[in-house]
């Protein structure tokens, strides 16, 4: 929680220095968060690669329960599908893109900027952000009519990480191990999904 | 944009070449490149007259496709915990 308050806290920044043109926006003009991404994705890469650790553990997973994100991305892709015959402007390809940022809304908004501009990018980063707002506020009452797994797989991407704890909470400590190997999957999954439904 | 992905792959394949030693660092740099990104993205939109104007109805339509997109998974993760729930097993 501390975390996404001060990654949004220096979005935040770069919004208001942006809107009262304190600083050169030229800077944007070189490319250069093309190559400051590139370098995210590699060390994102290397963190993934360093740590074959955390597959083994996944193991002891109940093998139904391994099918729970692939459930969580149709879910969610049936779910935009839905919504955009309503938006008209957005084809179904851009809000399966932002869909597939499963609230992991700083890489999501960031690959979805650099290949389809800024408009559908600042609809990804909000429209992440506010899945997980989503997930920490309702995950209680998720779990009371739609059972354990439900909080998982609204949660997407994050659910290793920034509504881990929620998930914990509200599903048990049985569901721990369930929560962390959905997000593992889920985090790996994004760039690539974005990527796809962004070249359609 | 496919190079975006090729750099994830050769960082999966640096990282895991080196997985002798914890690059505990890797964490660290990853968080303040997001930082960085975030700021950059913050002041292309800040700079942008027609996203600034927009920023009302591009949010309704993020909370629309947040909410269905929410609400789908939580639909998919139900169907699945009633298949779990009616034949017992452990987790």
């Amino acid at each position: 929680m501390k975390g996404s308050i001060v990654i949004l806290s220096f979005f935040a920044t770069g919004l208001l220095l942006g809107l009262f043109h304190w600083i050169p926006t030229e800077l944007l003009n070189y490319n250069f968060s093309f190559y400051v991404l590139c370098a995210l994705m590699f060390s994102v890469g290397i963190s993934i690669g360093n740590d074959p650790s955390s597959f083994r553990q996944f193991r002891h997973l109940n093998p139904r329960l391994l099918f729970l994100p692939i459930l969580t991305m149709l879910g969610t892709w049936i779910g935009v599908l839905a919504v955009s015959f309503m938006l008209s402007g957005r084809s179904a390809a851009d809000c399966l893109a932002v869909g597939s940022g499963f609230g992991y809304y700083s890489l999501s908004g960031i690959l979805i900027t650099q290949y389809k501009g800024i408009e559908l990018g600042t609809i990804a980063l909000l429209s992440n952000i506010i899945r997980e707002v989503i997930t920490l506020l309702l995950a209680p009452w998720m779990v009371q009519y739609f059972g354990k797994l439900a909080p998982i797989s609204a949660g997407g991407a994050t659910t290793m990480d920034t509504t881990f704890p929620v998930i914990v909470r509200y599903s048990g400590k049985d569901y721990a191990i369930v929560s962390i190997y959905h997000g593992f999957v889920m985090d790996f999954s994004v760039p690539f999904l974005v990527t796809f439904f962004c070249s359609l | 944009m496919f190079i975006v992905i090729a750099c994830m792959l050769a960082g999966i394949a640096l990282g895991y070449l080196l997985r002798r030693h914890k690059l505990r660092f890797i964490h660290r740099l990853t968080l303040v490149l997001i930082w960085l990104l975030l700021f950059l993205l913050g002041l292309e939109v800040g700079a942008n007259e027609t996203i600034v104007r927009q920023f009302g109805s591009l949010g309704l339509e993020a909370l629309l496709l947040a909410t269905a997109g929410t609400l789908g998974s939580v639909l998919a993760a139900w169907a699945l915990w009633l298949v779990i729930r009616i034949k017992p097993s452990k987790l």
